[in-house]
């Protein structure tokens, strides 16, 4: 019986290192190993790949968490609604997750204006959610103008990825 | 919501006009400010005299401050005192015009300083046309000594305006945001200081992002955005009692806000669902009034020095222009036509030039236009230089400038309406968003 138990534990080990989910797997050979005057069970299904449901890394694998804009522009691209779209379909499974939109701009502008255009810029990813279907209720926005870049550097790849929309989930998501 | 400082604005200046005749108006000392790159007139400011150690002590540092100011404005070169022949004990007593002529002083300032019984300290001063042998000005304040530096900036002022025929503007604070961090982490922090970098003093701890504080016309409150609690919203601070509010009722962003010169209006823009309009707080009713409609972005208003009209800017036709309205919101129009983007034009206190950024090729400027849109002159040129704020008297703009790249900086500067003199103000660290005060009455 002994040597069975560490047999076990051998073999959680070997799922745990297997598996994405150690907790879950760990979890399920412990209960084995008090059960052993029983057959030993089926191996445990392999645990889920991926990350928890309703949670923010299954958010940022499935959607992503922003977009980006042209100078001077709130506009939309193609490539930015097929994130909001995925982000839409998220949120629609998800339905108790509240989120903060933020705006940004790059450095290339004035504080007022690009206050203001970040402001346009959460607006139209808010927006665009809505006519997906998410409830207004769920959605704040929060323009914060070039305060905030990603990228620190002076060229038109930092300013590219600092011209964004953020999605930030504030309540109701799995840890 | 922190109490930061409680400013000590009580000084209590009392002016007496010392007894000696003004020389006649003529061929006198003068400088003429509306002329770019003039030669600075050359000045002799000797320590002011002390009987004893404590009122030497003071003349020195007060002498020191004067003669800083006036060469700040690049108006005047002051003389090496080490060429000075003649001691401040017996300049007070007479100027010996000769000895100073022959050091190509053309103009002189003598003083005394006295520390009262009670603590007050006691300032008098006298301003000299060396080549005339003729005395311009006299003037004896008194104020509680540990305000010594505000006599020194009044004693600037006065000798500036007889000189200039101009109030000067060195009795007056800068209000800023202050950051430190890495560019993409930083800390903004709302600070206080002299125009000359001295009583600096931090407003708030940095825990929210601050944009933009603007004085009010007595200099007791600031407005500003504070990004407190993720909620963008205008606040009023109270500089004497360190008091904090919301400004209005306003469901969404509000910023950009400015007094208007009488102190009763906020003028400031709000947005809603995306969109910018600029609306109009009586500070006396708490209503607000709105005062554009248009889909576009309105923002960045300023009021005209008599309060009649409204500067703002707009992207209504197509690119970010600037445009000027009534103070209720009618007669909208369009000023700026030169080539590039216009942005946050202000109103100078004289009325006679709107300031702004110009955005041109990647560029960015500080220049100065008529209310008219005419008469367009930069006087700045760089990678990002933004945001002008006028001195009290409509002679120097001061601005920041940011620099390139990952290890970017920002600092504060001042240039002359003229183009000349630009300065880099001295602040303990990382500056941007400055706004003048008005002068002290």
């Amino acid at each position: 019986m002994r040597l069975k138990v560490i047999a076990l534990l051998a073999a959680a080990t070997l799922v745990a290192a297997c598996s994405t989910n150690e907790e879950e797997a760990v979890a399920t050979n412990d209960t084995g190993s008090t059960q052993a005057a029983q057959p030993a069970p089926p191996p445990p299904p392999p645990a889920p790949s991926g990350p928890a449901e309703g949670s923010i890394e299954q958010f940022m694998q499935v959607a992503g968490d922003r977009v980006f804009f042209a100078y001077d522009s709130s506009e939309l691209s193609a490539q930015a609604q097929s994130t909001l779209d995925a982000q839409a379909s998220w949120l629609a499974a998800f339905p108790a997750v509240t989120i903060t939109v933020e705006g940004h701009a790059d450095e290339r502008g004035t504080d007022d204006y690009n206050l203001a255009l970040s402001a346009r810029r959460a607006a139209a990813a808010r927006d665009y959610l809505i006519a997906r279907g998410i409830s207004a209720g769920r959605i704040e926005t929060l323009p914060l103008g070039e305060s905030r870049p990603v990228a620190t550097g002076s060229n038109e790849a930092s300013w590219a990825q600092n011209r964004r929309s953020v999605t930030v989930l504030t309540a109701g998501y799995s840890s | 919501m922190k109490r930061a400082f409680v400013t000590s604005l009580a000084l209590i200046l009392t002016l007496v006009a010392v007894g000696l005749p003004s020389a006649p108006a003529g061929a006198e000392v003068r400088i003429d400010i509306t002329r770019g790159n003039i030669e600075p007139l050359p000045i002799a400011i000797p320590e002011f005299f002390g009987l004893n150690q404590q009122e030497g002590e003071l003349g020195r540092q007060i002498a020191d401050v004067v003669q800083a100011n006036l060469v700040n404005s690049g108006l005047f070169r002051a003389i090496d005192r080490a060429a000075f022949n003649q001691d401040s004990k017996s300049l007070a007593v007479r100027p010996r015009f000769d000895s100073w002529r022959k050091i190509d002083a053309q103009a002189l300032v003598s003083g005394k300083v006295t520390v009262e019984a009670d603590g007050r300290v006691t300032v008098e001063f006298r301003l000299w046309d060396v080549f005339a042998a003729e005395h311009m000005l006299g003037r004896r304040y008194s104020a509680d000594s540990v305000n010594w530096r505000r006599v020194a900036h009044v004693v600037s002022d006065a000798i500036y305006k007889r000189i200039t025929g101009e109030d000067g503007y060195f009795d007056s604070q800068i209000v800023y945001v202050a950051k430190s961090g890495p560019k993409d982490n930083r800390t903004h922090r709302l600070a206080i200081m002299d125009q000359d970098g001295a009583g600096h003093r931090f407003l708030t701890d940095g825990s929210s992002l601050v944009v933009k504080p603007r004085f009010s016309p007595a200099r007791k409150e600031i407005v500003y955005l504070d990004f407190y609690n993720n909620t963008p919203r205008v606040y009023l601070f109270n500089l004497e009692t360190g008091r904090r509010e919301v400004l209005g009722p306003f469901n969404g962003m509000t910023f950009s806000p400015r007094f208007s010169p009488d102190g009763n209006r906020v003028v400031l823009t709000y947005e809603e669902r995306g969109n910018s309009e600029i609306y109009v707080m009586d500070l006396r009713t708490r209503q607000s009034t709105r005062l554009t409609n248009d889909p576009s972005i309105d923002t960045s208003p300023s009021f005209s020095a008599d309060g009649q009209r409204i500067v703002f800017e707009s992207d209504r036709g197509g690119s970010q222009q600037i445009y000027v309205m009534n103070a209720d919101g009618s007669n909208q129009h369009r000023i700026s036509f030169g080539e590039g983007r216009y942005g946050t034009p202000v109103w100078s206190p004289r009325g006679d030039l709107i300031a702004f950024t110009k955005i041109l090729q990647g560029q960015f400027y500080i220049g100065v236009m008529r209310p008219d849109g005419t008469g367009e002159r930069l006087l700045v040129q760089g990678y990002h230089n933004e945001g002008p704020t006028w001195s009290p008297n409509g002679r120097v703009l001061m601005y920041y400038r940011e620099t390139r790249g990952d290890d970017a900086t920002t600092f504060l500067y001042s240039i002359d309406v003229t183009g000349y003199n630009e300065r880099r103000i001295p602040t303990p660290g990382l500056a941007a968003d400055p706004a003048w005060s008005p002068l002290n009455r």
